[in-house]
Order: structure tokens, then sequence, then C-alpha cells
């Protein structure tokens, strides 16, 4: 082989191969600027939308729920501004989490309570939620937080407005309670189609009002489109769409009047509704036992749950609205109406008592062992005498009383503005037919004439028919809230005004009635409570044997022969001229009408009418009215109209 | 004396630029000047990134000034003891090294932390032009042979690590040398063939990130939100600019930290958004100038050492340019390649410099022999 050392033939064949190379590297740019070409022109548009969806989200802003006051302004239900400790369990980890815990616990407390409702909500939550594990928290405790947030990713501090309920437990069978939205709840949204509203919120009404208004309360939510990094991160604000606020509700319920029932409860099990017969305005409702709607907020944890709903004294159930009750004597007034308007008896129409009444061979017996002797209408409220009860139902039948009694609301639904109302039983032919798929009994007849029996009303139910007798008979819907306050106009919308239905009586009929419940305090079984007092009342006491209102109550010795006690009951309507005020109350095993009811309606009463405290109650105990004048007293002229001039004036 | 001292102070100057190839130098500002833009843009939530970077380039040119200075002899001695120097570090790593993210690339040598591969991308292409050179004009086909093992003992080395993208990079400004030296086109035919039938081999033999960055590349939108967001955040950066761009400091995904690494291996994408296809063409025009004048100079260097390195080494600022900017635009799987004198990090832009220093060393030489 022959080598060639030709210096120059080496160099050129070096610039051949550096000429091959310049081509390749032209060539190779040529690629990439084909492929800029194709991303920045030909498929420009796209990338361009990517961007931009990128870039830009919509993050709703969630409505600053409505406040609710009682009709003196006293404010039940407000929004605070708090800081809450969370945790978002996917940036931490799963498994890191206790770890995570156990770090904030050494700067903060947190409760086993709070540990537990953490790790419920933790699992019900969405995976990007942060999830709350400690609310409210002191100024201390968000500085001492502060410091150690930056070492635990996933720790957050939030300001969030939070439902505060400052009287605690009072009324809170009226005013229920809000909770974190469940996935049952956001099933039934999206069923509504009214799930957008929810976007950004965290909780809704559970109960009571903040249930059956949440439409109001709510509001809807606002927007802000934001500019957001790849980390969620929001860097600036683009625009705002305002969230609209929820309604403010403002209770027919008087609060002072509502907390003093249910102190004069103590420790006693029952209910108790006040309405002004006039407008239907539920001045008060007093289940008693009951719970502070504090805790349900933002979940309760299991074992606090738990105690609640195993509580012999159920505190959790609504007593006025779904607890059913014989009436007992308490039916009389109405029974007696009913053997006025039928015909069945007129009032010079008496009886021989004799402490019985015997159907066939069955003896029904009277209260009164010896019985009352000649008795007549009046003298059957006064003394409150079974026996002329026994004979009228039975004349009657269960058909007529049925028919008269239920315009007046007995066993059937008021309609009053809270969820889960129970209708109770108004026995007739036809429903125990439907229910037992048996006939009736004639001897089952007598019993329902003193309010016994198949018998079975709720609290409301009786106030309400209270109310109509004292309305003389138009039946005004009960209402729990008077109006609905536009939070930026401060409009105001009364929910109910006009009369559902009349009931025709008879006036004389009517008077004689009343008069009669009038001697009932005068003379009659209560004529000892209502000694003394500065206004005329009409009322009636009852008894009720006791027919369980919870089929699996569990066995308690120690209380089972307080169980087996009678039921204490008392309607009764203030001044009796010109009610202002109908009460219906039982103290549950507290004995008869005129024992434990009365008493206490007769103290609710006084207070209501004359401002009179009961002997040795706190002058402080009872909410303080708020200063505001624009809220004391909602103003009498308030009507429907003041909307539609609105809307008009809207149009113009 | 002011004046006397001022004349001979510009003399001094003048003296110290003409080290300097003064076209190469004026592409190379501009390109220093486009990168100290992008970075200001694209290092806006970095605090201090933007002077580390202006920092580092001026390190750059401090250095390619010194180098510009050596004498070909001089490179030519030091060519095996680099070499040597960095192969011994590159077993020491094997050995010693420390472990981060993963892979075995940095040695500690208690005052500082290394990474010897870094250093190979020059001791490569210096020690095979030297090799070339003493068989100058009597290259036999063992020469290639031995140049091979030369190439492959680091390249192999580096690939264990593992540190696939370094080592390709290291093999390929070897392979630069090696094509330029005269490698019979025979060969370098039956190597590609070759080398497309090794491709199930090589993929055999890659551990699973590695897989998982080809598969990503074929098809990032199997994972959106996993592997691929990297590639389509970027591809929709560098679409979203359009022909004109959406203008300096305005681009949104880079911005909004929509991608990945914008200061330092996706600078590019940072430029794309802002300154569009128009800015692209500027930005590859720029690359093309280093590189064609690199090759100019390489066509007339003094000796096949100074030929064969000046050649390599544009050669590998090419690699760099168009592996970096096919990776940012997806047609390339994501390596670890930055882009020459735009992308942030000190190592690179220290081996950059002293690559640079040395092609102008090779200009500045050819002209002393002609003049």
């Amino acid at each position: 082989m022959v080598e060639v050392r030709n210096t120059q033939r080496e160099l050129r064949r070096l610039r051949v191969r550096l000429v091959v190379a310049m081509l390749l590297v032209v060539v190779c740019f040529g690629l990439l600027l084909a492929r800029f070409s194709w991303l920045q022109v030909h498929r420009y548009e796209a990338f361009h939308a990517q961007a931009e969806d990128n870039r830009i989200a919509l993050v709703p802003v969630p409505p600053s729920r409505g406040l609710i006051y009682d009709r003196n302004g006293v404010l039940l239900a407000e929004n605070v501004s708090a800081y809450t400790l969370e945790l978002s369990p996917k940036r931490i980890g799963y498994a890191k989490l206790d770890e995570t815990i156990d770090a904030l616990a050494e700067i903060v407390e947190i409760t086993p309570l709070e540990r537990r409702r953490f790790r419920r909500l933790a699992a019900e939550a969405r995976t990007a939620d942060s999830v709350p594990i400690k609310v409210r928290l002191t100024d201390e405790e968000v500085a001492r937080l502060a410091v150690l947030r930056f070492r635990h990713p996933g720790v957050e501090i939030r300001a969030r407005l939070f439902r505060n309920y400052p009287l605690g437990q009072s009324a809170v069978h009226v005013l229920g309670y809000i909770g974190r939205i469940s996935p049952d709840d956001k099933r039934r949204f999206d069923e509504r189609e009214i799930g957008s509203r929810y976007a950004g919120s965290t909780h809704t009404g559970k109960i009571g009002v903040e249930l059956s208004y949440e439409e109001q309360l709510h509001g809807r939510p606002g927007a802000e489109e934001v500019e957001v990094s790849a980390g969620g991160r929001v860097v600036r604000s683009l625009s705002h769409t305002p969230p609209v606020p929820g309604s403010n509700l403002i209770l027919s319920i008087d609060i002072r009047l509502q907390k003093l029932a249910e102190d004069l409860y103590g420790g006693r099990r029952g209910a108790l509704v006040a309405i002004e017969p006039k407008t239907g305005d539920v001045l008060a409702m007093v289940s008693a036992p009951a719970f502070d709607p504090n805790l349900f907020i933002d979940g309760i944890d299991t074992q606090t749950w738990r105690g609640l709903n195993e509580d012999p004294d159920t505190p959790m159930l609504n007593r006025p609205l779904r607890g059913t009750y014989p009436p007992g004597s308490t039916y009389k007034p109405f029974m007696a109406l009913a053997a006025l308007s039928t015909g069945a008896r007129s009032p010079g129409d008496t009886i021989s008592d004799p402490g019985y009444f015997m159907l066939g061979k069955h003896r029904f017996r009277d209260s009164r062992p010896g019985g009352h002797g000649t008795v007549d209408l009046r003298k059957s409220i006064v003394v409150s005498s079974d026996t002329y009860y026994y004979k009228l139902a039975y004349e009657m039948g269960v058909d007529r009383i049925h028919e008269f009694m239920a315009p007046w609301g007995f066993g059937q639904l008021t309609g009053i503005d809270l969820p889960h109302e129970t209708a109770g039983i108004l026995p007739s032919t036809e429903w125990k037919m439907r229910r037992y798929k048996r006939r009736w009994i004639p001897g089952e007849t007598p019993s329902v004439g003193i309010g016994q029996g198949y018998n079975a009303f709720t609290i409301l139910q009786l106030a309400h028919a209270t109310a109509t007798l004292a309305n003389d008979g138009i039946v005004m819907k009960p209402h729990v809230v008077r109006t609905i306050e536009d939070p930026n106009t401060r409009q105001q919308r009364l929910t109910v005004s006009e009369p559902t239905r009349r009931i025709r009586l008879r006036e004389d009929h009517l008077a004689l009635v009343k008069s009669a419940m009038v001697d009932v305090n005068r003379f009659g079984t209560s004529r000892r409570v209502f000694a003394d007092a500065d206004y005329v009342t009409a009322g009636k006491t009852g008894t009720s044997q006791v027919i369980g209102i919870r089929q699996n109550e569990r066995y308690d010795a120690k209380r089972i022969a307080e169980r087996h006690r009678d039921h204490s009951l008392y309607i009764a309507f203030a001044p009796a001229e010109k009610p202002t005020i109908a009460v219906a109350a039982i103290v549950e095993n507290g004995g008869f009408g005129a024992q434990a009811a009365a008493p206490l309606v007769r103290a609710l009463l006084d207070y209501h009418l004359t401002g009179k405290l009961p002997e040795g109650y706190p002058d402080n105990a009872l909410p303080t009215l708020p200063d505001e004048p624009d809220l004391r007293d909602v103003p009498e002229s308030i009507e429907p109209e003041t909307v539609e001039t609105a809307a008009e004036s809207d149009t113009q | 004396m002011i004046r006397i001292d001022r004349t001979m102070l510009l003399a001094q100057i003048r003296r110290q630029l003409r080290v300097f190839d003064l076209p190469l130098l004026c592409a190379l500002a501009l390109l220093v000047a486009t990168s100290l833009f992008t970075m200001y843009s694209a290092a806006s939530d970095y605090d201090g990134r933007m002077l580390d970077h202006a920092r580092n380039l001026s390190i750059a040119f401090v250095l390619m000034w010194a180098a510009a200075n050596l004498p070909l002899n001089w490179m030519m001695r030091s060519a095996v003891p680099i070499y040597l120097l960095g192969l011994a570090l590159l077993i020491a790593v094997a050995i010693f090294g420390d472990i981060a993210k993963g892979a075995r690339r940095w040695l500690d040598l208690g005052f500082t932390r290394i990474q010897p591969s870094e250093l190979m991308k020059i001791a490569m292409p210096l020690m095979l032009a030297w090799y070339f050179q003493k068989r100058a004009n009597a290259a036999r086909w063992y020469d290639f042979a031995i140049a091979t093992v030369l190439l492959l003992v680091p390249v192999l080395l580096i690939a264990r690590q593992p540190d696939l993208g370094t080592s390709l990079l290291v093999a390929s400004a070897g392979i630069c040398v090696i094509y330029l030296a005269g490698l019979p086109w025979k060969v370098i035919a039956a190597s590609i063939v070759a080398g497309i039938g090794a491709l199930p081999l090589l993929w055999m033999v890659m551990h699973d990130y590695q897989r998982q960055r080809v598969m990503m590349l074929l098809d990032p939108t199997s994972d959106p939100l996993g592997k691929g967001f990297h590639i389509i955040q970027s591809e929709i950066a560098v679409g979203s600019g359009g022909l004109w761009g959406k203008g300096w400091l305005d681009g949104t995904q880079a911005h909004l930290e929509f991608v990945p690494e914008r200061t330092t291996d996706f600078v590019f994408a940072v430029f794309a958004e802002e300154f569009g296809l128009v800015g692209n063409g500027v930005l590859l025009l720029v690359y093309l100038l280093i590189i064609g004048r690199g090759l100019v100079i390489a066509a007339n260097g003094a000796t096949v050492f100074a030929r064969l390195l000046a050649g390599a080494i544009t050669l590998i600022v090419f690699t760099y340019a168009f592996v970096n900017m096919g990776m940012v635009t997806g047609i390339l799987p994501v390596v670890g390649v930055p882009l020459p004198l735009m992308s942030y990090g000190g190592t690179a832009m220290v081996t950059l410099g002293l690559g640079l220093g040395l092609l102008m060393s090779v200009s500045r030489q050819r002209r002393l022999l002609r003049s």
C-alpha cells in the first residue's frame, strides 16, 4: 500500500467533510424551523386556546348566608369570621397525615373529638379539598401556627365565615342548624338542578328554619376570574362578579318568651307552642330538652352524636312538631263546639253524671269517682266531666267528630314553615279501615270524646286549634318566619298574611265555650293556678294517659315508674276578650294538667302580658334586646304589596 | 502622562482583543444579549438567578479569553493528561461518587463537587484530535479502531452512571472528530445501518425512566398530568407564541409556571413563547452564524489537531442547540441538554467558554501563521 503524504489532499478531504457537516446543520435547522412553523403557525389557534385555558380559572365566591333575628331584632344566627386550621390530605399524603397532626398537636391543642371529626370529614371530602381540623382559632394559636405552617405543605390557615348560634340551645328546634354538604345533599341539589348555587359553598341547612328557608338564606354565588399558576396558585384577579347574599329572616318567635319557657321546663321533658291568634305568628316553640346546634356545624363526632341519639330524653326529637300525644281533656272545648255546631247538644241540655258511662257491659270511668252530678255543657268544661263527653262522642259517632275536627287542623299537617312535620291521627272509620283493615267498633268512640283512644296530635296542632278558637274560627297558618328581608335594600316581605279558611261557628256557641274556659281558670280545674292573675284567661287542663311516643324505648329501671306517669297538658289563650296569645303545653309524665303544665303557662302569660318574671328568676337570664331601633318591632304596616311596588319601580 | 497611559491602555486592550475572532465574537455577543433578555423574563420569580446567569456568562467570557491565549503546542501537550485525568475521575466516580437523583455523577473533592463527565466533553475531542495529529496523513483502519476504543471507554463509564444524555453528547463529540479525520464513507453508512439495527438492543439495556422519556416523546398525551406534562406544556408555550410571540415578559405559560425547568433546559420555550416564530428564526440564524464561522475556522486551522478540534467543538455546539430545541418542541426525547449560552447553569457555561476559547485560539494561530 502506497502512503501519499499530501497535506493538500488531506486538507481538501477535511473541507469536503466540513461542507457535508454544514449541509447537515442546515438540514437539521430546517427541520427545526419546520417544527416551529407547525407549532406556531399551523397549530397556533389550538395552542393559544390551551394556554388561555391554563391561565384562567373561574373561582366561585360563595355568598354570605342570611342572618336570623327574632321578632324584636335579637340576633339568633350570625356569621362570624374566624380562622381555621385546615389540612389537605392529598398534598400531605395519607401516610404522613397522622405524623403531621401530631406535629400540629404540639403547637395547638387538638382534641380527640377534633381528630375523630377530621377523620370522618377527610373520608367524605373530594381529594383536592382541604379539610378543617380545628375551627375558630384564637389569635394566639394563629400566630403560633403561622410559623410552623411553612414546614408542612398542605397545612393551611384560612379565614372563613362561620355560622354561629349565639344563644346556643335556645330555640334550636325552630332555628335548626347548618352542616357540611353531604353526598345526599349534593344529590338533592343535582336533582333540583341547583348544584351550581353551591359552587364554593361548604354548608347547607340541615333542619329547622335553616333547612326550610335554605333557598332564601343561601343567596347566589358570585364568581371571580383569576389567573392561576400551574400549581393552582392564584396570581391575580381578572374580573369579579359579586355574590348575592342570602336574605335575612325575621322570626315570629319572641326569643325572650321562648327562653323563659325553656327555662320554666327546667330539666323536664315536654313541648310548648305559643301562637298569636290574629296572625298565626308562632311566638314560642319549645322542645325540651334541647341541644346545642353549634355542635353540628362542622360535623359532629360519632361519640357525641351517639350520646345525643341514645339519650332516653331524646333531645334531638322536635317534640312540638313530631311528638304526638292524646290531647286528653284539652280536647273538650272543641268537642263542646262540635256538639253545639252539629246540633248534637244545645247549651241547656243536661246529663246526670254518676261517675261513669255504661256502654253495654263496659263501664267508662270518670276521673272523679262519684261523678259531677247534673252537668250541662258549660259545667262539663269547667269541671272536666268525662261522662258528658263519653256520652256525647258515642251519640255523635266518630265520623261526625272527624268531620268537625279536621278543619281545625287536628291530625292534619298545619303547613308550618318547618320541615319534617308529623300529621298525627284524627281517627275515623275510614282511617281505621285503611290503617288496620278493621271496622270501627262503636265501643271505641267514647274515649275519643275525652281526647284519648286513637287521638294523637302534636302540640303544634293543639296550639294551632286553640289559636283558631281564640280567633273565632279564622284559621291562620302557623309560621315561625315572619318576614324575609333583603339584606341590601332592607325591604321586607311578610310570609303569611291571609287566613287559610274560616270555620263557620255561631257567635253564641263560641261565646259559651270561651266563657266556660274562662271559668276553668276561675272556678274550675286550674283555679288555684290562676288565682290573683291581673288579666282574664281562658284555659283547659288535660291529662293524657301515657302511650309511649317512642317505640324502642330502652329499659331503664330508675325511670320506669316516672315514665308511666300521665302527661300533663294545658291550653290557654289570653286576654280572654281580645286574645294576643294562645298556648298549648305538655309536660311529659308531669301528672294531671293543673299540676305541671298550667303553672308553667301561667308564668309565661304573666311575662307576656304584664312583663312580670317568675319569682326568683334572674333578671339577666333573658337575651337583651338590640339597640338598633330599625330592627325592633317589625312595623305592622308591612304588607305583601311592598314587594309588588318595588317590582313596578324596577321596570320603570 | 495620563495621555500616554491612555494610549498604552488602548493599545493593550486592542492587543488583548486581537486574540478573539471578530465575526465569532459578534455572533456570540448577539446570542449573549438574547440570553440576558430571555433569562430576565424566565427568572423573574427566582431571586438572584438573573445575576447568577450574568455572572456565569462573565466567567465563561474570561475562560474563553484565557483559552484563546493558549498556544496550540500547549494544547497538544495537555491533551493526553487531561484525557487520562478525566478517565481517572470517571473511574473514581464509579467507585466513590455521590448519588444524586438516582445517579452516581458527582465526585466530592472536599472543597467542591465536580461532575467529571462534563470535563470529558472537552477532553474527548482534545484526545482524539491529538491522536489523529500523531497519525497525520497515515491514518489506517486500525487507527480508527483505536480511536473508537478511546471514545467508548469514557462513554460507557458515563452511560453506566447512568447519564445517557451526557454519554451521547461525549460520544457525538468523539464521533465528530473521527468523522472529520476521514472515516471512510462506507464505514459511516454501515454504522448508521448497524445503529438502526441496534435500536431494539438499546431499548433493552435502557433504564425504565429512559424508556418512559422515549414513550412520552411518541405519545405525550398518554399521561398528560404526569410524565407527559412537561412536553405538552412546553409545546403549548411554543405554539401559543404564534408568529410574533406574546412579547417580552408577557409569556403566560412560562410566568405561570406551566413550563418546567424554564431557566435551564426549557429556557427556549420561554423565548419561543415571547418572541414567536420570527424570534426563533433569528435565533436559529445566530446559531447558524456561530456554527458556520466555527467550521470556517476549522477549515483554516494550522494543523490537523487544530482543524479537528475546531470542527468538533463547532459541531458539539450545533448538537447541543439542535437536541435542546428538538426536545423543547417535542421531536426529540427529553435529555438533560442545555441550550448553549442560553440555559442557566455554571458547569455547562464553563465547558462552553473553554471550548469557544479553544476555537478562537485555533483561529488566532491560523492568522499568525499567515502574517
